[in-house]
């Protein structure tokens, strides 16, 4: 495996993040949808890319699994949820977009001081990779808390787990049986999300979570 | 011999620069229009109107100082003097030891400053809008730059961009993440430095709007002429400067034969055509943004660089 694989594997790795600040920066639900579609799809050539590269055919598979599913299945499910449910269009965020990006860069500082120590054994390039996909885990995380409806914070779970593949195709010898569970998983979680989408939107006529406060069980 | 080689290397570069902007322009536009599903100008019209304006006499307001008429030629020279240091088809040319970065950004801020000092001069008030939107704009994409240069800096162990682009182009320095993110700060700076359409609109005459074409909005003739003439090259010069660092394939090596001139005006010519087809397309499909979100755009260039410049450390081992 010559330098160009390492560096090229490296580089998608980089896009995905670049990604992820993208989604951060969106305001319009279309646009963060598609935006996790794009994502989706570089995983899935990162993927493909390290399949290749680490001569492992089952990485090929999770690459599919990706480009079909989350890059391609989800993101026209999730439109047509817009267009069902006829939601608002704008993004509703409880952090501006300036500050959430600024936050979005101290996130990628941290993981990349976390993860540097305590892989310090191995491999240089490993180990940025692990950071990359930290950051993009943890900018879900930041996407889940910072937006204020359901979808956006769906997409933001979404983008984590992206993430988690990441962190899985760029170690060497990860087993075949976690990223199809794992993709399972999402598409599970999507499917509880969609009946839990349709259910908060029965009983308070909006996806605004908010409403979800008033029915904690606590005193009126 | 290299001395006289890098000297004619000069010559011919200044000379394909002054003639190679307008049509920049001119085919810019065209490409809009086409995608618009309108003919459009021909491509040497911007020359057509270099000319015409050239030909002249400026009309001058009553209160205008020396500076106002000052103004456009300083501009000018001060950008032919960026465009005679960003490598077009040969390195190595007689201005490669001063081809710094710095000196390059420095120039490029000197002409903008002295722009919007003339904005101001005459005191009408759409000049001194224009004027205080530019500064505020280079006051964010000042910072991106300098983090850039940093990077690139880093990488390649100084600021000259002569010795980078030869660094790059031996492609020792591999795809790094850094790069990437540096080229998409880069990018968005090169949109903001001149007035591209997300930012400002080059065609825009409705006062409102206008950023660059409100501070010009008092010059006439040949004065207007050299602002159109600065403005032309300084697009080419910053699409130059993107082509030069993150794309120096085919360029000529210092000391190499004429010969090899021509592969890398070959391969000038392709990375601007590319560049200026994705500039096209870009702007045909977005809108302008408001002037208050564009800080915000510029922030974002700012983060990108930043991250460039920690991606950098991480893989130098400094952590």
């Amino acid at each position: 495996m010559g330098h160009l694989a390492y560096d090229a594997a490296h580089l998608f790795g980089g896009a995905v993040l670049a990604l992820s600040f993208v989604l951060l920066y969106q305001r319009r639900l279309t646009a963060v949808i598609n935006a996790y579609a794009l994502q989706a799809l570089v995983l899935a050539i990162a993927a493909a890319w390290q399949g290749w590269a680490q001569g492992a055919p089952h990485l090929f598979l999770t690459a599919a699994i990706t480009l079909g599913v989350k890059a391609i299945a989800i993101p026209l499910g999730m439109h047509s949820f817009v267009r069902r449910l006829g939601m608002n269009r704008a993004v509703e965020s409880a952090l501006g977009v300036f500050p959430s990006m600024a936050l979005g860069v101290g996130l990628v500082a941290l993981s990349i001081m976390v993860v540097l120590p305590v892989t310090a054994q191995s491999h240089m390039l490993t180990r940025e990779d692990l950071a990359l996909a930290l950051s993009v885990v943890l900018m879900g995380m930041l996407m889940m808390i910072s937006r204020r409806t359901a979808l956006t914070q769906v997409i933001g779970f979404m983008s984590m787990e992206n993430g988690l593949i990441l962190a899985a195709v760029s170690v060497e010898g990860m087993p075949l049986v976690v990223e199809l569970s794992v993709a399972v998983l999402v598409l599970l979680a999507f499917a509880v999300f969609g009946v839990f989408f349709f259910r908060i939107r029965d009983q308070f006529d909006s996806l605004h979570l908010d409403h979800l406060d008033r029915v904690d069980g606590g005193p009126r | 011999m290299n001395a006289a080689f890098g000297f004619l290397a000069l010559i011919l570069h200044l000379g394909l620069m002054l003639a190679a902007a307008p049509i920049l322009i001119g085919a810019i536009r065209k490409l809009k229009a086409r995608l618009l599903a309108r003919t459009g100008p021909p491509i040497i019209q911007p020359w057509r109107d270099l000319a015409r304006l050239a030909q002249k006499q400026p009309v001058l307001a009553e209160n205008a100082s020396w500076l106002f008429s000052a103004a456009p030629g300083a501009a000018f020279a001060a950008t032919l003097a960026a465009a005679a240091l960003v490598p077009s088809f040969a390195l190595g040319m007689t201005t490669a030891p001063a081809s710094d970065l710095l000196v390059i950004g420095g120039l490029l801020a000197l002409a903008r400053v002295i722009l919007a000092l003339a904005g101001m001069d005459v005191g009408t008030a759409f000049g001194g809008i224009g004027s205080s939107r530019e500064m505020m704009y280079a006051s964010f994409a000042e910072p991106a730059l300098v983090l850039v240069i940093f990077t690139l800096a880093l990488l390649a162990g100084g600021t000259n961009l002569d010795a980078i682009a030869g660094l790059l182009v031996g492609g020792s320095q591999g795809l790094r993440v850094s790069l990437a993110l540096a080229l998409l700060a880069i990018l968005a700076l090169a949109l903001v430095e001149n007035g591209r359409i997300p930012i400002d609109n080059p065609a825009s005459h409705l006062e409102l709007t206008m950023v660059h074409e409100a501070m010009v909005l008092e010059y006439s003739g040949r004065h207007l002429a050299l602002i159109e003439a600065a403005a032309a090259l300084k697009l080419l010069v910053w699409l130059g400067l993107i082509a030069a660092i993150f794309a120096p394939f085919g360029i000529a090596p210092a000391g190499a034969p004429p010969v090899a001139w021509l592969i890398g005006l070959g391969a000038w010519v392709g990375k601007i055509a590319v560049l200026g087809l994705a500039l096209s397309v870009f702007e045909t499909s977005i809108a302008k943004m408001r002037v208050f979100r564009v800080p915000e755009f510029l922030g974002i260039a700012i983060l990108f660089a930043m991250l460039a410049v920690v991606f950098l450390f991480v893989s130098q081992g400094f952590a």
